[in-house]
């Protein structure tokens, strides 16, 4: 079985990456490494409702950002250990999603993205005005001691990152490979003649925007303990919308594999533009990838490498 | 007198300040071939819009097997037993045309079909003629193969009640005849078929009787030897 197979690669990849933490004694490593993984989580759960079912959220940062502050609320109010922070921003993050769910029965297309930023935006400020989570200055988080095996936090989190990875690969492929999957599809096809054969659109929407909504919160959880400084700017940023929405497209929205090549890609480029270039132009980058992307190969990477393979043998 | 399988009663729809439907009241027995004509924008497609679910009455109600459906979602009539195809064929683009019907047979008939429906998915293409293009993405079909894949996906629904919403427009008279034979063999099996149709030679031989729209209101039924005499109907269609 394909899954099989996948599941011992996923095994491979989260041993490596402990193997890496006994070996590279190099932090940025970790740090750069979290950063795309962090990636591939939030390109995944974006791609559960954009890719699939044809929603585009540009309110990813919003929903990071609320995994984020769920995290900065449990640290301060009750010192919640990180496993805790995750589940709870999941929840929160999940529960956001689900109300955004409810405004695809009225709004579709333009409309449904416009009123997700405009979601964020509503968020923003009001993290921005709660002085208990830091308002607009932020707010200092402390990182716990590191747990054994791991001799530096940093290591730690970049296996943690690894694990939520490979859990948000996976739900994507439970979802792509099963009848809901292919509901999901039948409504980003034509949403209104998948109602009509029988598949409960509005059932399915919710649980799109729920699992996806989800996921994005997982994805910042853990982000308080990684930059041990949390405010608006850095968790509401925009970044997090352009490139959750970038990644899939380059790599390719219709399947599992795509936004995970697209993080990784771009990802990793940011990472290297950042360091010997410069943190402003980034963001510049990716928006040019993703213009070429979107005239030149619509179907992201996978699209061209398919295309490619039928043209290849003959 | 026995419940029919469906009873519009009264029914009325409004966009805006534009009325669509006037209160349309129609029965349709079990096992009856049902005819619906009517000039265009008379009413049809917004009255089987109704009856499907996809749009929601202003006013009357809807009955199946005797049951209120006027609130029933769509996606939970189909399952129930109402099918119906779209005038403009609404394929799912990105799947095969063996895919398209998948989605029909998993969501639809589920406590109808078998677990694995490719079977019955490619008995269906073949009564369309569509088998040797099963595994064609579906947006690469010229239009009237999208068309016998509307009426395909439907089918794969197994109704009760099959509306086919102007299946034919634009076939040559042999393919009308092809898709006639189909309704046809579907009926002698047990479905239920109003069909929706221009082509007035279809509509005729076809049904067993007739209702005719004209500006949202019911101006004739009967079977068609009576439909065709109509004063009424003759108006509506060629004007005074």
């Amino acid at each position: 079985m394909r899954g099989r197979w996948l599941l011992i690669l996923a095994a491979l990849l989260l041993a490596g990456a402990i193997v890496v933490t006994r070996t590279v004694d190099n932090r940025y490593v970790y740090f750069a490494g979290y950063g795309i993984l962090q990636y591939v989580v939030l390109a995944t759960a974006w791609n559960i409702l954009g890719g699939y079912t044809g929603y585009v959220n540009f309110g990813t940062g919003g929903f990071f950002a609320l995994g984020v502050y769920t995290s900065v609320f449990l640290i301060r109010a009750v010192k919640a250990p990180l496993p805790v922070q995750i589940v709870a921003a999941g929840l929160v993050a999940g529960l956001l999603g689900l109300g955004i769910g409810y405004l695809t029965l009225r709004l579709r297309g333009t409309f449904f993205s416009i009123s997700t930023l405009a979601l964020a935006v509503v968020l923003e400020t009001i993290m921005v005005n709660w002085e208990y989570v830091g308002g607009a200055r932020g707010t200092s988080v402390i990182r716990p001691a590191p747990m054994v095996p791991f001799d530096n936090y940093p290591s730690f989190l970049f296996v943690v990152m690894t694990l939520l990875a490979l859990g948000a690969v996976a739900t994507a492929w439970l979802i792509e490979h099963s009848k809901i999957g292919r509901g999901f599809a039948a409504i980003r096809d034509n949403e209104e003649a998948a109602e009509c054969m029988g598949v409960p659109t509005l059932r399915l929407k919710l649980l799109a925007t729920t699992v996806s909504g989800a996921l994005m919160g997982v994805a910042g959880a853990p982000f308080p303990y990684y930059l041990t400084f949390v405010d608006p700017v850095s968790t509401f940023n925009l970044s997090y919308a352009v490139n959750s929405l970038a990644m899939p497209m380059v790599g390719g929205t219709t399947s599992w594999l795509g936004p995970v090549i697209g993080a990784i890609l771009l990802g990793t480029v940011q990472q290297l533009a950042t360091v010997t270039i410069s943190s402003e132009l980034n963001l510049l980058l990716v928006g040019l990838v993703l213009v070429a992307f979107v005239v030149l190969a619509p179907e992201g990477i996978l699209g061209l490498v398919r295309r490619l393979a039928r043209r290849g043998p003959a | 007198m026995a419940e029919p399988l469906l009873r519009v009663d009264g029914v009325v729809k409004r966009f805006g300040g534009f009325q669509a439907l006037g209160g349309v009241s129609l029965e349709v027995r079990e096992g009856e071939r049902f005819g619906l004509i009517g000039p265009n924008g008379s009413g049809k497609t917004t009255l089987i819009s109704c009856i499907s679910g996809t749009l929601r009455n202003d006013g009357g109600r809807i009955f199946f097997r005797g049951r209120d459906i006027t609130r029933m979602p769509a996606h939970q009539r189909t399952r129930e037993g109402i099918a119906r195809t779209f005038q403009i064929p609404r394929p799912f683009g990105s799947m095969s045309v063996v895919e398209n019907l998948r989605i029909t047979l998993e969501y639809a008939a589920r406590d109808r079909a078998a677990p694995d429906g490719l079977a019955e998915a490619m008995d269906i293409l073949r009564m369309v003629g569509l088998d040797a293009k099963a595994g064609v993405v579906s947006s690469r079909l010229t239009q009237i193969e999208m068309r016998k894949l509307e009426l395909a996906r439907a089918m794969a629904a197994k109704p009760a009640l099959l509306i086919s919403d102007e299946a034919m427009a634009g076939l040559s008279s042999s393919e009308v005849d092809d898709l006639l034979a189909i309704l046809f063999r579907l009926n002698e099996a047990g479905t239920t078929v109003i069909m929706i149709e221009h082509i007035m030679r279809a509509v005729m031989r076809f049904s067993e009787r007739i209702a005719v729209l004209d500006a949202g209101e019911k101006i004739a039924e009967g079977p068609p030897a009576m439909i065709v005499s109509d004063k009424a109907v003759e108006r509506a269609y060629l004007g005074e």
